[in-house]
């Protein structure tokens, strides 16, 4: 019966989700998912339009992991639908948005941790030629594997000095403190050049300095055409950083606006702000 | 008129009604993911071979009287791998890893219950070694301690017992040297452990006993009563299986519903975090856990010699797969489930027959595990993990 | 830098001064190469040794030496195929007795003569070993396919369910003898197929004389061969063995190369990536499904190899040969030398091979030689013995059992290493994930003269 209704929901779709966005490069319609008797996400909708910086808050458990988790495909969603550039990725696997330039951070690093900074910069590289195994062992064709390492390298260590990770490149990232996870994770993602980057919580753990690097570093990719859309319990830089906020609670969106009419949403500061201060 | 009406209203109503349930059920049937159209399928198997099977009595191909041999020896192996299945089980779900050392823990109980029952049978027949290393000269036989049920019923009694406490004693000494310094482990690092443990006991067992298969019991008198309505006669052995076998499952029921230990097993099957919060003494439920599977491994073990008379290192090796099937079925971590899908294997692999030859019954029961934990992990009742 | 990539002392190595020793600025492979040759040292040493005191002739212990490498050279060349799997990839396949069996298997079907009691296909064993590689492979993709999203410890009891149905499949009197699209076939059930080529035979005529059907017109090197064979006394069979031993280790070290290039690129990167966090991987758009697969199926492949030139090179394969313990060999073996390194994996088949597995019968047959132990037949007469104050009866028990007790030694070291030393003896190692050596590299601007060296084979 349950799922009765979520298909009676679907006929009448749009109806939490923002305008009609036809040029939004990710579209967010009805989205919902349970767990046990929890409604994590419970039917919210939304547009991104490209080359924004969005913020995406709520207090803990207002399900804002678990919308990154449906929307990269970690988890199947229950309902909804999901339009990354156009094209309807709903219920995609997590490489295939990767793939399409959709990519995202996870909140608990998931940083590879017996394998080297280095090695884990050099993953990210969609495309490579190595990862086709006949390329990898045959003499010949060996040659140009190695020679595309080279140049991948020579990319890797220009990050790794932006993000001030370069004097950590042979230690296994298992070694690392939490917010040099956080910075190798960002930066990993980068190297994917993706067109959209999710991040979840990316300046938890990470020293002021570092976190002012990265929101300078955030920008100028704003700059150059990339889309954020970014989780982050520290208010002032949502407020500073974001052209839009979007706010979870219980699962639905509560509000949805510029920074300066989130602060003064009634309802944000009574579920939110309210009850943090 | 009103009638008409009414009747009209309701056919209505009903069709309504009906309509939206295949609305419903084909909604459903679209968002079907592979387990639950797996289940469908092997529902759908269950009941044409069931429908061939009644074809075939009909028919005559077979006769009733084999259907029911066939019923009752599934009974028999459904609850001897029912007993070795509650224990592991209980390990899976309490230590989280599968023991690969279960099917040994088996042989262990037969051995040492074995060896009881001729100590205790062979009073004044034979010497202490002779009788304690299970006839290693052929000295003394079955024949001669007229080892069976009625010819040694104290004996074989006493067995029983000695099986499920050497059993436990085996299975804590175990734990304390090698478990439990690996409590925090993981899974993987504690089931390569546990096949070292396997290879360790299993061996030690033929270094004391040696390799050779030797029988052990006489074989089973047999008993004909019309109570045992589904067939002419049965062999004594099995009923004992069956009476003691039902007997552990209904006092294990009691022992998880009614004590307090019990409920914390069950608390701690369900969420070890939880429990670990909630203040459960955690190495006492291993205790239990241990004392509680091993104990009716043991005897298991002890009875599966009982029912086939004869006993080797391996006995317990090779019935692993089949005990991992049943919990499997049952869904890991649940105790009834293993019970339920250890009854379910046994019937399997002797209804079967119908249908394959008896060398590939076991290669049946194998892969429906491999189904099942591919499709329907959670097990066939597909539910919670719930003890 | 750490003393993780260069490879930690294993403990033997720090009494050994010189080349023996580890150090960073050597290649890896030679670094590699070092622990090999010691792990293979110590056992000749005690082979040597034991063989000396057992009486041993010297075409003896070349054949207890040869024996040992052999079988020392077959285990690593699966103990290879399951690092790619396990070590890598971490896929914990505990089903490499059935893999082996399918290429096994499927050779012997192929090459056996048609008009045998089970009949073959009768072709030449160009065609029968690739073919037994490819089946396995196959089958590794037929289990790999709905089972890679498994949780581990499932994945392990799904293969090693599939290896004992394979197993079972071959000894079931069903397909003894069948007719596959009008082609007689056959797996001749318990008593497995006999008419094929005896591989060990072919293949070291093959490469000693130029006409293999009579051995009596060898090659210029086999004849060298022979003459050095006869200073030392060596019978011809001797020397057969040894060439085929010979040609095992040319095996072992094309597969060693394959896999090292495999794990050092950027395939091996997925695959390691894999074995660390499948997710973090997938959200870095790898297909890491396609990426297990290709792995799972290039390691089955290779185990179907090692079955074909191992358990299945004697001229006859049967069920019994492919029993589950095989599978626990290799997994003691990877475990030994540490799983996720190749040249962990090979010591661990050395040392495996030398010391736990054909070591004990050696040191049996060396004690009987020293002291007339009684033959004590049962534990009760070695008891009884023991109380009588009389140890030499129980010892001669013990020395009875020696080659079931070393199974007992097997599941020790197993716990023994689990618990102490979950690494292998030779510590944590870890094959680099890239197709350079990545320890020599530095930030271009540290040192701008830092050329990019030559380390890339
Ligand atoms: N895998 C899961 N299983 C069960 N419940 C979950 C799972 N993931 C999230 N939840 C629940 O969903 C709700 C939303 O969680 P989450 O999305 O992590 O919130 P946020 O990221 O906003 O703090 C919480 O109540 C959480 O407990
Ligand atoms: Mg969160």
């Amino acid at each position: 019966m349950k799922q009765m209704s979520d298909q009676l929901d679907l006929t009448v779709d749009g109806e939490g989700s923002t305008a009609d966005g036809r040029n939004a490069l990710l579209e967010i319609r009805n989205l919902r998912k349970r767990f046990g008797g929890i409604d994590a996400v419970d039917g919210i909708g939304f547009d991104i339009e490209p080359a924004t910086i969005t913020g995406l808050i709520g207090p803990n458990g207002a399900g804002k992991s678990t919308t990154f988790n449906l929307i990269t495909g970690v988890y199947r969603p229950d309902g909804g639908t999901v339009r990354f550039a156009g094209e309807d990725v709903t219920g995609f696997r997590p490489n295939q948005l990767a793939k399409r330039g959709l990519v995202r951070t996870f909140q608990i690093t998931r940083e590879l941790n017996e394998m080297t900074v280095l090695e884990n910069m050099l993953l990210a590289f969609k495309g490579q030629l190595g990862e086709q195994l006949y390329r990898s062992v045959l003499p010949v064709l060996r040659r140009e594997v190695v020679e595309q390492e080279h140049e991948l390298l020579a990319s890797v260590w220009e990050i790794l000095e932006l993000f001030e990770l370069d004097h950590l490149a042979h230690e296994e990232a298992g070694t690392l403190s939490g917010g040099q996870r956080k910075l190798l994770e960002l930066s990993r993602a980068l190297l994917t050049n993706p067109e959209m980057l999710l991040l979840d919580e990316p300046m938890a753990g990470v020293n002021p300095s570092l976190e002012q690097h990265l929101l300078e570093r955030i920008h100028e990719l704003h700059g150059e055409g990339y889309t954020f859309l970014l989780v982050e319990h520290d208010m002032n830089v949502i407020m500073e950083h974001c052209e839009r906020v979007i706010v979870m609670h219980q699962g639905q969106i509560l509000a949805d606006g510029s920074p300066a009419e989130i602060q003064q949403n009634e309802a944000v500061i009574e579920a939110y702000l309210g009850g943090e201060v | 008129m009103v009638r008409d009406g009414l009747n009209d209203i309701t056919s209505r109503i009903s069709v309504e009604a009906i309509r939206h349930q295949v609305e419903a059920l084909r909604y459903r049937a679209s968002r079907w993911s592979l387990g639950e159209w797996f289940g469908v399928a092997l529902v759908l198997l269950v009941v044409i071979l069931a429908i061939d099977l009644v074809r075939r009595l009909v028919v005559g191909d077979i006769g009733p009287s084999t259907v029911g041999t066939f019923l009752w020896r599934g009974s028999v192996d459904g609850l001897l791998i029912a007993l070795a299945a509650v224990g592991l089980s209980m390990t899976y779900s309490i230590l989280r890893f599968a023991n690969f050392s279960q099917g040994d823990l088996v042989t262990t109980g037969a051995f040492t219950g074995w060896a009881a029952a001729y100590v205790v049978a062979g009073i004044g027949v034979a010497d202490f070694g002779t009788r304690f290393f299970l006839n290693p000269d052929r000295g003394t036989s079955a024949r001669e301690l007229d080892m069976h049920i009625f010819g040694a019923p104290l004996a074989i009694f006493t067995g029983l017992i000695v099986a499920a406490v050497m059993t436990i004693l085996v299975a804590l000494a175990i734990d304390k040297l090698v478990y439990k310094r690996m409590r925090n482990a993981g899974g993987i690092p504690l089931l390569i452990a546990s096949v070292g443990v396997a290879l360790a006991l299993r061996y030690i067992i033929v270094f004391f006993y040696g390799e050779r298969t030797r029988g052990v019991t006489r074989s089973s008198p047999v008993i004909e009563h019309e109570l045992l309505f589904w067939t002419d006669a049965v062999d004594a052995h099995q009923l004992v299986v069956v009476v003691i076998g039902v007997l552990m499952v209904f006092s294990l029921h009691i022992v998880l519903q009614y004590t307090k230990l019990g409920k914390a097993m069950r608390a701690m099957a369900d969420n070890k975090d939880l429990a670990l919060v909630t203040g459960i003494p955690t190495e006492r439920v291993v205790l239990v856990t241990w004392v509680l599977g091993a104990g009716l491994t043991g005897m298991g073990g002890y009875l599966i010699v009982l029912e086939q008379e004869t006993l080797n290192f391996n006995t317990g090796w090779f019935l692993l797969l089949l005990i991992f099937a049943a919990v499997i079925l049952g869904g890991i971590g649940s105790i009834y489930g293993a019970i339920v899908g250890a009854l379910i294997i046994g019937m399997a692999i002797n209804i079967s027959l119908v249908w394959i030859p008896s060398d590939l019954t076991e290669v049946a029961a194998f892969m429906l595990m491999i189904l099942i934990l591919i499709f329907r992990p959670s097990g066939i009742f597909g539910g919670v993990e719930t003890a | 830098m750490t003393a993780d990539d260069g490879g930690r002392l294993s403990s033997l190595a720090k009494y050994v001064p010189g080349f023996l020793t580890a150090s960073d600025d050597r290649p890896r492979w030679l670094d590699d190469l070092r622990l090999i040759l010691l792990a293979t040292a110590v056992v000749y040493l005690t082979f040597i040794l034991l063989g000396l005191i057992g009486g041993l002739s010297i075409n003896g212990i070349t054949r207890e030496l040869q024996a040992v490498t052999l079988l020392s050279a077959s285990i690593a060349l699966v103990v290879l195929a399951l690092n790619l799997h396990w070590g890598y990839t971490g896929l914990f396949n505990i089903g490499i007795a059935g893999f082996m069996a399918v290429g096994a298997y499927t050779t012997a079907m192929v090459t056996a003569s048609p008009d045998a009691r089970i009949p073959g296909l009768g072709l030449s064993l160009w065609i029968g070993i690739p073919a037994g590689m490819i089946a396995a492979a196959l089958v590794g993709f037929i289990v790999a396919l709905p089972a890679l999203r498994l949780r581990a410890d499932y994945f392990a009891i799904v293969t090693l369910a599939a290896a004992e149905v394979i197993r079972r499949l071959y000894n079931s009197s069903s397909l003894d003898q069948f007719e596959l699209f009008g082609i007689a076939l056959g797996t001749g059930s318990g008593r497995g197929i006999r008419d094929f080529p005896n591989i060990r035979n072919t293949v070291s005529r093959h490469i000693l004389y130029a006409d293999p059907g009579g051995p009596s017109d060898p090659y210029p090197w086999g004849q060298l061969l022979f003459t050095i064979g006869e200073e030392f006394d060596l019978i011809a069979f001797v020397i057969e063995r040894i060439v085929y031993t010979l040609f095992i280790i040319v095996l072992v070290i094309l597969v060693f190369v394959l896999l090292t290039r495999t794990a050092n690129s950027p395939f091996g990167r997925i695959l390691k990536a894999i074995r660390e966090d499948e997710l973090a991987t997938k959200s870095l758009g790898k297909n890491t499904n396609r990426v297990k697969i290709k792995a799972f199926m290039l390691g089955c492949a290779i185990m179907g190899l090692a079955g074909i030139v191992w358990q299945g090179s004697r001229g006859n394969v049967t069920p019994d040969l492919f029993m589950p313990i095989i599978t626990f060999y290799i997994f003691i073996a990877l475990i030994i030398g540490g799983s996720g390194s190749n040249a962990g994996g090979v010591v661990g088949a050395v040392l495996f091979a030398g010391l736990l597995f054909d070591g004990p019968p050696m040191v049996e047959r060396a004690v009987n030689n020293l002291v007339d132990l009684p033959r004590t037949n049962t534990m009760n007469d070695a008891l009884i013995g023991l109380a009588n104050l009389d140890p030499e009866v129980f010892f001669g028990y013990v020395m009875v059992q020696m080659s079931s007790l070393r199974f007992m030694l097997f599941g020790i070291v197993l716990i023994l290493l689990m618990i102490y030393r979950p690494d292998g003896v030779l510590g944590h190692r870890n094959e680099p994930a890239a197709a350079i050596d990545l320890r020599k590299q530095q930030a271009p601007d540290h040192e701008e003269t830092n050329e990019v060296d030559e380390t890339d084979e």
